[in-house]
Formats: structure tokens, C-alpha cells, sequence
């Protein structure tokens, strides 16, 4: 074993730090400055702790921790390896670009209750990355019902009626299908395997039925409905009633990502590759994933709320990154891995746009958005930037991580996929680039706005603008997160 | 050597505080709280240093009352199993006391030295079921604590009388199906010692014999009315939620689980599992009984408007839990029910204490009354949703250990309708959880559908209330947290042979 070039209790320190933070955070709810500074702070000390193990972690090893024995035979374990840190490296830093926005839309909307608004925020970044280093499937169970729980007050901030009705729907959906599908199921595989460690060539023995495999990949695959597949997707749509940064962050990178992430891990690491060619059990997650792709983006083009076209066109994109992994070959796997990463910068950007136009003019819905382009250019150009990177345009990263998935989709052979993720990319361009042509070129009478400039606080724009840059550098150096793909996958 | 004499010195510490209090207290409500808080803290220390004493030994302790030699006298025997239930009777009754200085003085203005010194003596009654080692002495104590339960249930409010009068006729019908019971088997075999009893049942005559198969039935059926184990259940609800709220934090969270504890020592300490589970065969029916237990509790619970009455049924629910457990006739599920019976004390204490100080506060006991709690009474909505979390089975609280050990023995049979049971219930606890948090969280809302956020100032139940709810909240997380230890070095030795 080589000398490890970080101390052994980094990835706990990592979920701890902003956790630590909390009750400085509510010491300080008098002084939001300091407050702010508090998340800052912790955020950044996060990101390095997270940096530190990235070099070790490039160079093909992993590194476990034990943290607690909690149960004969079982542990909560964190296991830091490629994929979860690729996780981790996104979820950290799109916190940091997050919280400058947030003081932003916050302060800006005068919203009441920041200091609660803070601390649930920090918490829910802590189980975020425990679920990204999760070492074995009871750690990550642990991290994704507390990362469930701890993001209720922040879907209902507004505490209105709307926002408990999304509420109600968020909770009941999460946690509804986690504990009905995903505990069960992870009870029968410890019952079957006597394991729930994450391992490439899977847990289960020889002879496990074909049908019993079958019952446990659907009940983990909608257990963990953060993934939004279709029927369990609709708390992703109500959760839009959140204050926009929260839907930025969480329900386009944490939340849905955690979802998806879970989802892939089971995938990869209990079932096993192999295993899913083997019984033929890819086609059946192929056709669950493509069905809510179809439909989702159909859905999509019908709304004219822009944050729910938004959110349905996150469901659809996850459920794309499940249909790379359902394709059971390594360059799909790897593709929806680093798509992870691309989604979320391109979907957080037009979050963020979607905020800063709320922000800078109080409108909602798309068809209020004619002209806004001349009065919101900068914030226009990142929306654009983003929906290429959603569509899967170059110059973004979106289209590595797509053209990927494809070559992955003829990797394992499986024609009527390619005609999926082509239809789909239709439909995306169909419901994202309208608003962009609205925005920028309208006639003077078709113009809502006045053509003059005057975007929304610098704390509102700056953050999509950089968001929308990273996704253009992601377009030429993929590298950056696609090395923790290749060394997760040994491709 | 005073640590020999622990054994006894654990029932007896709060029995002689009653009797101080009866005497020297009569006029000096302080003095009574004070001599009964030196019981029971004396009888909690003494159960800790039982449990040492066992773990240590790594053995079961013998006491014989009066030095008399068991078969003939009355042996008290402490192993893994009672050590860790006393000391969570012991514990929660000793969190209780603390709580209820402000309660009883609240409710229960006039003679408040009986008050305590039915509370003494349920409590030493409890204790005294835990550790004895003789069926009949059992009875006794059995309706020792059921009479003082009795009086102590009566003194509520509303409907306590009609209630308790229920419960009453229920009570005697139980205990007397017990009592037939012990005649039936005292009748064939001529003891009444535990151990002598689990010896000469285990022969083939006996295993045949119809009379120990209808003293079996009558005295499980007993147990199961002192339970409330579903169809017997019906006293439960009304008898714990027109109680005061101190009884009802006392009563709701030991006598049922005393009662599981009796069921478990009857049937492996006396029976055996060979006898049960192979020529009696009940367990398919037993464990569909729990299901339905478990639903029915969890539905009605559901459907209840009042606080009190919606922690009773869940009450039901997890006695369900418990029994289904143990029935499912195999370790884990064994360990799981056992596990769940020192989580579910604490659960249970914890709930009713949270939702106590909030009848406290408001003197509403509706599910109305948690509006704003969370910024009214902060500390003690944070206790609430911690139990809450630990109901529905959120790790790392206790209950999702529990339940991960139930569900695991359901598994390893093969009992999907058990499986299914608990996670139906537990999806309705999560229904009944964030229905109350909904309530607290949320404002009233006026015709615009805004919140509205004035005039809500933060109004604590006292600390001699909210230290206890910290400590039992904390305990739940604690007990979570140290599951391994406690099934290695506790659970693990209770699972009876032939499991």
C-alpha cells in the first residue's frame, strides 16, 4: 500500500465540514455577512478536501474508511473511488457558484427565514457527498434519506400553500418508494448475498433466479425515485415551487443526481455489468429509461412555466443517463458518468437564468419572455450557452458525454437506442431553443420588453455566466471529468 | 455484600419510597417527588449494576427471597435478557418522575403523595415481573402494578372513569386467564419455579399432555390482553389517552412492553421453542395475526383527529411488531422483536412526553394544537420529529434497526405478508409524522394563501420537562448508533435454543 498522500479521515471530513458549519451559521443569524461567510467558507474547505484526494484517486486507486460498525457484519463505510468523486468534485463546487447566486435571489427577493434557508442548504450538501463516497449500499440508504428529509424545508421555504402542496408530493414520492422499494430491496440482497459492499463484478452468487434479479433491479431502480424515472417523476415538477437557487442546485445537480448516481451504483456495483448483459436485464432498464426520455421531452414542449419545462426536461435527462448505463457496455457507462457532470452545469445554468429573469422581472412563463434578450443579453447568452450543452451542441460539453452514450448505445449493439437519443435531441432543441430565438430575434411589435439594458444583480448573472463558461471547457478538455470515468471503468 | 442484595434492592428501592411517602409526605408534595426520585434513581443504579453484573459474569444472577431454596421459594433471576429490561423500565420510569414535577402538579393538584405512591408501586410491580423466576409470584405482581395502573389511569380526564372501568374488567379477565393457566400447569407438574418448570416440560408426556396445551392457551391469552395485542385491544386507546399525561407516559411506554417481555420468558423460559413452535405450530396464524395488528393499528391511528389517541393505536401497531417478531420463530426475527422492545420503550416515552408538553402549553390535545410549534416550542418539535423519524425508521435512529431485524426474519421465512405489514406501516407513520409536521410547520393560512408569520413568539415547556425529552430523543439516536454493541453483548445471549 502506498503512502496515502492526504490524511486517512479526509472524505468524513469532507461530509462533516458543512455540517460543522451549521451552528455557526445559526450563531450568526443575526449578521448575514458573516452567515454568508460561514457557507463560504465551508464550502471552499469541502472543495479542497475533495481536490486534495483527486490526484490519488486519478492515479487508479481507491480508498476506504471505516467509520462506524453499526451492525454484526455491516458498517457505515465511505469508499472514495472515480465515480463518486467525480460526483463529489461537481456537487462541491456548484455549491460554492450556488451560494453566491443564493445570496443574491435571497436577499434581493427579501425572502424570510434565511438563516434556516442556509443551515438546511449546508446539510443537505453533507449527505450529498456521503452519498457520493458511500462505501456500501445501508451508507448510502442512510445519506439518501437524509438528504430527503433535510431538503423538505427548502422545497417549502415559502411556506405558502403552494409550496406545501409540492411538499406533501415531494416527501411522499422520496420517501414513499424509498422505504416500499429500495429498503426492501436492499434487505432481500443482504438476505440473498450476505453483502451490500459495492463491487464491479457484483454481489450476487450463481443461481439467483432470472426473476428474482428482475424484482429487485425494478425496486431499486424506482425505489430511488430521485432518479425521476417515469411513474415516479412527478415530485420533481412540484418541487419547483422551491426558491429558484434550490432548484438549481438540488434539483438539477444534488437531489436528481443523487438519484441517478444511486441508481448507477447499484447498477455497477451490486448487480454488476456483467451480470446484466448476461440475463438480459439491460433491455428491461432500456426500455423504462428511453420510455421516460420519449415522453418527458413530449411533456416538456407543452409547459409554459419555465421551470417546470426545466424540470421535465431534467427528468428526461436523467433518465438518458440511466439509459447509458443501462446499455451495459463501458464506453455507455462512461458517457453517462460524465454526463452527470455536464448536465449539471448546462441544467444549473438555466436555473440560473431562469432565476435572474425572475429576479430582474418578475416573469415566470416563456411566452411573458419575448424580446427579453435585448434587455437580459448576458443572461440570455448563458441560457443559450446551456441549452446547447442540454441538446448536446457543440460548443458544449453536453455533446462529448452524448456522443459517448451513442457510441456506447453501438458498442452493445442496440440500433432503436440511437433513434431514442436522436429523437430526444429533436425534442430538446424543439423545447429549449424557441425561447432563445424569442428572446434575441423578435419583431418590435412581438417584443415584450423595452430595448434597453438593465440585467439583474451581478450576484443573479455572474453565476450562470461562469457555469456556462465551464460547460464550454468541458467541451474541449472533457478530461477534466472524464478521467474519474475512465479510472472507475478501466476503460 | 450490598452487591449481592441488588436484585431485590431494584423492586424494592421504589416499593419502601411509596411506603415513605404514604407516611412522611402526606402534607409535603416536594418531599414525596424528592423520596421518590431517591427510589428511583437508587433502583435505576442498582438495574445498571445488574446489568454489569450479568455482563460481567457473562451468566444469569440467582437471588432467593428469604434464602428459601428454590423449587419451594421465590427465586429472582437476572439474565441478559431481564438485566437490559430493567434497566430500561428502571430508566424510563426515573425520566418520568423528572417530567412529571410540572405536569402533576398541573393535572392532579390535590393529593399528590398518592399519586406517587401508585406510581411506586406500579413501578416496583413492573420491576418485580421483570426479575422474578416463579410463575405465581408473577400473578401477584402482575396485579400489584395492574391495580396501582388502575388508579393512576382513573385520575385523568374526561371519559378516565368509563375508560379505566373498561380496562378494569379486561384487566381482572386477563389476569384471571393467566391465573387458570398457572393452576392447569401447577396441576400436572406440582411447581411453579421457571426453571424447574422448563425442565419437566420438556418431556414427551408432557408435550402431548392437553392440560399444559390449555394452561399454554389461557395463560398466552392473558398475556395477550395485558398487551393489547390485536383483537384484545380495544381498552388500550381509551384507557391510555384520557389518562394524565404523566400516567400516560408512564403507562403507555412499560406495561405493554412488559407484557412482550413476560410472553418471551413464558415461552422459552418455561416452555420451550421445541414445544411452540414444533408441536403447537401456531406461528403462521400468530405471525398473520400481528399483520393484521399492525395494519389495523397503523389505519386507525390514521384516522384519529387527537394526538394522544393516535400515539395509542400506533402503540398497538408496534406491540404488533414485537409479537410478529417473536413468532416468526427465528433469530433474527427474535433479535428484531427484543431490539425492538428497548427501542419502543424509549420511542414511546419520548413521543408521549413531546406530545404532553404540548398539551401542557396549549391545554389542546387536538392535532391542531401542534400549529407553530416549531417556532413556539422548538426544542420540543425537534424531539417530536426525532421520534418521528425513529417511528417511521430513518437510520441511524433505533427504530430502523428494529425493523431492519424484523424485516430480515421475515425474509429468511419467507413471510412476505409480514414484510409487507411493516412497511405499510411504516409508510403510514410517515403519513401520521408529516401530517403533524405539516401542522407545525405551516402557518395558517389567510384567503390569499400566504402565510402569515406575526405573532408567534417562542413559549418552551419548562427544563425539568424538556431535559428528559432531550435525553430519551437522544437516546433513540445513541441506541441506534450502538446497535452492534448492544446485539453482541446483550441480544445475542437472550435468543432462546431451538431458535
Amino acid at each position: 500500500m502506498n503512502q496515502l498522500p492526504f490524511i486517512a479521515a479526509t472524505p468524513v471530513l469532507a461530509i462533516l465540514v458543512s455540517l460543522a458549519v451549521v451552528p455557526l451559521i445559526v450563531l450568526s443569524s443575526k449578521r448575514p455577512n458573516l452567515r454568508e461567510f460561514w457557507t463560504f467558507a465551508a464550502g471552499a474547505v469541502k472543495l479542497l478536501l475533495i481536490l486534495s484526494m483527486a490526484g490519488w484517486i486519478l492515479a487508479g486507486n481507491t480508498h476506504s474508511y471505516e467509520i462506524w460498525k453499526i451492525l454484526p457484519g455491516l458498517s457505515i463505510k465511505l469508499k472514495v473511488d472515480g465515480f463518486g468523486m467525480l460526483f463529489a468534485l461537481v456537487a462541491s463546487s456548484l455549491w460554492l457558484v450556488t451560494t453566491v447566486y443564493s445570496i443574491g435571489y435571497m436577499r434581493d427577493q427579501k425572502e424570510h427565514a434565511q438563516t434556516r434557508y442556509f443551515c438546511f442548504f449546508a446539510i443537505a450538501l453533507s449527505a450529498t457527498i456521503g452519498v457520493a463516497f458511500a462505501g456500501n449500499l445501508l451508507t448510502l440508504y442512510l445519506f439518501y434519506e437524509m438528504l430527503s428529509l433535510s431538503t423538505y424545508p427548502l422545497v417549502t421555504h415559502h411556506q405558502d400553500k403552494e409550496a406545501q402542496g409540492g411538499g406533501r408530493k415531494y416527501l411522499t414520492y422520496l420517501l414513499g418508494t424509498s422505504i416500499g422499494l429500495a429498503l426492501p430491496a436492499m434487505l432481500i440482497t443482504y438476505h440473498l448475498t450476505g453483502s451490500l459492499e459495492f463491487s464491479s463484478l457484483g454481489v450476487f452468487p450463481e443461481g439467483v433466479s432470472r426473476s428474482m434479479l428482475i424484482i429487485l433491479l425494478l425496486m431499486f431502480v424506482f425505489g430511488f425515485s430521485k432518479a425521476g424515472l417515469m411513474p415516479f417523476h412527478s415530485w420533481l415538477p412540484g418541487a419547483m415551487v422551491a426558491p429558484t437557487p434550490v432548484s438549481a442546485l438540488l434539483h438539477a445537480v444534488a437531489v436528481v443526481k443523487v438519484g441517478v448516481f444511486s441508481v448507477l451504483r447499484v447498477l455497477t456495483g451490486i448487480f454488476g455489468l456483467d451480470l446484466l448483459a448476461q440475463h438480459d436485464l439491460n433491455t428491461i432498464i432500456c426500455v423504462i429509461a428511453s420510455f421516460t426520455v420519449i415522453v418527458s421531452s413530449s411533456i416538456a414542449l407543452t409547459q409554459d412555466n419555465l421551470k417546470r419545462r426545466l424540470a421535465f426536461s431534467t427528468v428526461g435527462q436523467l433518465a438518458y443517463i440511466i439509459l447509458g448505463a443501462g446499455l451495459a457496455s463501458k464506453l455507455g457507462v462512461m458517457g453517462s458518468m460524465l454526463h452527470i457532470s455536464t448536465h449539471a452545469f448546462g441544467k444549473i445554468t438555466l436555473f440560473f437564468c431562469a432565476g435572474a429573469i425572475f429576479v430582474a422581472t418578475g416573469k415566470k412563463y416563456i411566452s411573458e419572455m419575448a424580446g427579453i434578450g435585448r434587455r437580459m443579453p448576458i443572461t440570455m447568452f448563458a441560457f443559450f450557452i446551456g441549452s446547447l450543452s442540454i441538446i448536446g451542441l457543440p460548443p458544449a460539453g453536453g455533446m462529448i458525454s452524448k456522443l459517448l452514450m451513442v457510441r456506447g448505445a453501438m458498442e452493445a449493439d442496440m440500433a432503436w437506442v440511437l433513434a431514442v437519443y436522436l429523437i430526444s435531441s429533436f425534442l430538446n432543441a424543439a423545447y429549449f431553443l424557441p425561447i432563445v430565438y424569442k428572446a434575441f430575434f423578435c419583431t418590435e411589435e412581438e417584443a415584450l420588453f423595452e430595448n434597453k439594458f438593465n440585467e439583474a444583480p451581478v450576484c443573479c448573472w455572474l453565476p450562470p455566466v461562469i457555469t456556462a463558461i465551464v460547460s464550454m471547457i468541458l467541451f474541449f478538455y472533457p478530461a477534466i471529468f472524464l478521467g474519474f470515468a475512465q479510472v472507475m471503468i478501466g476503460g | 455484600m450490598i452487591s449481592a442484595q441488588v436484585p431485590i434492592l431494584i423492586e424494592l428501592l421504589p416499593l419502601l419510597s411509596g411506603l415513605a411517602i404514604t407516611v412522611f409526605a402526606q402534607k409535603n408534595k416536594n418531599l414525596a417527588f424528592f423520596l421518590l426520585l431517591l427510589g428511583m434513581t437508587g433502583s435505576f443504579s442498582a438495574a445498571c449494576t445488574a446489568l454489569f453484573q450479568v455482563l460481567q459474569g457473562n451468566g444469569p444472577i440467582h437471588y432467593r427471597l428469604g434464602d428459601w431454596a428454590p423449587p419451594f421459594g421465590i427465586e429472582l433471576v437476572i439474565d441478559h435478557l431481564s438485566a437490559m429490561v430493567l434497566c430500561m423500565v428502571s430508566g424510563a420510569s426515573l425520566l418520568t418522575l423528572l417530567y412529571s414535577k410540572r405536569t402533576v402538579e398541573a393535572e392532579i393538584p390535590d393529593r399528590i403523595h398518592h399519586y406517587y405512591t401508585l406510581y411506586a408501586l406500579l413501578v416496583s410491580g413492573l420491576l418485580g415481573m421483570v426479575a422474578t423466576g416463579d410463575i405465581f409470584n408473577l400473578y401477584v405482581l402482575l396485579e400489584i402494578s395492574a391495580l396501582a395502573s388502575y388508579a393512576l389511569l382513573a385520575r385523568g380526564r374526561g371519559l378516565a372513569y368509563i375508560a379505566t372501568f373498561k380496562y378494569i374488567i379486561l384487566g381482572t379477565i386477563g389476569a384471571c386467564f393467566y391465573l387458570l393457566g398457572v393452576g392447569y400447569i401447577y396441576i400436572k407438574t406440582g411447581t411453579l419455579n421457571m426453571a424447574d418448570l422448563s425442565v419437566m416440560l420438556t418431556t414427551a408426556e408432557m408435550h402431548d399432555s392437553i392440560s399444559i396445551k390449555i394452561g399454554f392457551i389461557l395463560i398466552i391469552l392473558g398475556i395477550w390482553v395485558k398487551m393489547g395485542f390485536f383483537p384484545l385491544h380495544g381498552w388500550l386507546p381509551n384507557a391510555y389517552s384520557c389518562a394524565s399525561t404523566t400516567t400516560s407516559c408512564l403507562i403507555a411506554p412499560l406495561m405493554t412492553k412488559v407484557a412482550v417481555y413476560i410472553m418471551i420468558r413464558l415461552m422459552f423460559s418455561v416452555f420451550s421453542a421445541d414445544y411452540i413452535f414444533k408441536t403447537l405450530q401456531w406461528q403462521q396464524e400468530v405471525v398473520w395475526m400481528a399483520c393484521i395488528a399492525i395494519v389495523v393499528g397503523s389505519l386507525s391511528a390514521l384516522a384519529q383527529r387527537d394526538l394522544k389517541r393516535m400515539l395509542c393505536y400506533i402503540v398497538v401497531a408496534e406491540i404488533g411488531y414485537m409479537v410478529g417478531g417473536i413468532w416468526l420463530a427465528n433469530s433474527s426475527g427474535f433479535s428484531g422483536a427484543v431490539y425492538h422492545i428497548m427501542s419502543d420503550i424509549m420511542m414511546t416515552l419520548c413521543l408521549f412526553m413531546a406530545v404532553g408538553a404540548v398539551i401542557y402549553k396549549t391545554g389542546d390535545s387536538s392535532l391542531e394544537a401542534m400549529r407553530g410549534v416549531f417556532r413556539k416550542m422548538p426544542v420540543t418539535a425537534a424531539v417530536f420529529l426525532v421520534c418521528g423519524l425513529s417511528i417511521i425508521g430513518i437510520p441511524p435512529t433505533c427504530g430502523f434497526f428494529s425493523k431492519w431485524y424484523l424485516i430480515s426474519g421475515a425474509i429468511e421465512t419467507g413471510q412476505w405478508h409480514f414484510v409487507a405489514a411493516l412497511l405499510f406501516s411504516s409508510l403510514i407513520n410517515v403519513i401520521l409524522f408529516f401530517r403533524i409536521i405539516e401542522i407545525g410547520y405551516f402557518s395558517k393560512f389567510d384567503e390569499h394563501g400566504h402565510a402569515t408569520h406575526q405573532d408567534i413568539v417562542v413559549n418552551e415547556a419548562p427544563a425539568s420537562m424538556l431535559a428528559p425529552m432531550i435525553v430519551s430523543a437522544a437516546s433513540l439516536i445513541l441506541i441506534g448508533l450502538y446497535t452492534d454493541v448492544i446485539l453482541r453483548n446483550i441480544i445475542q445471549w437472550t435468543i432462546p435454543a431451538g431458535l
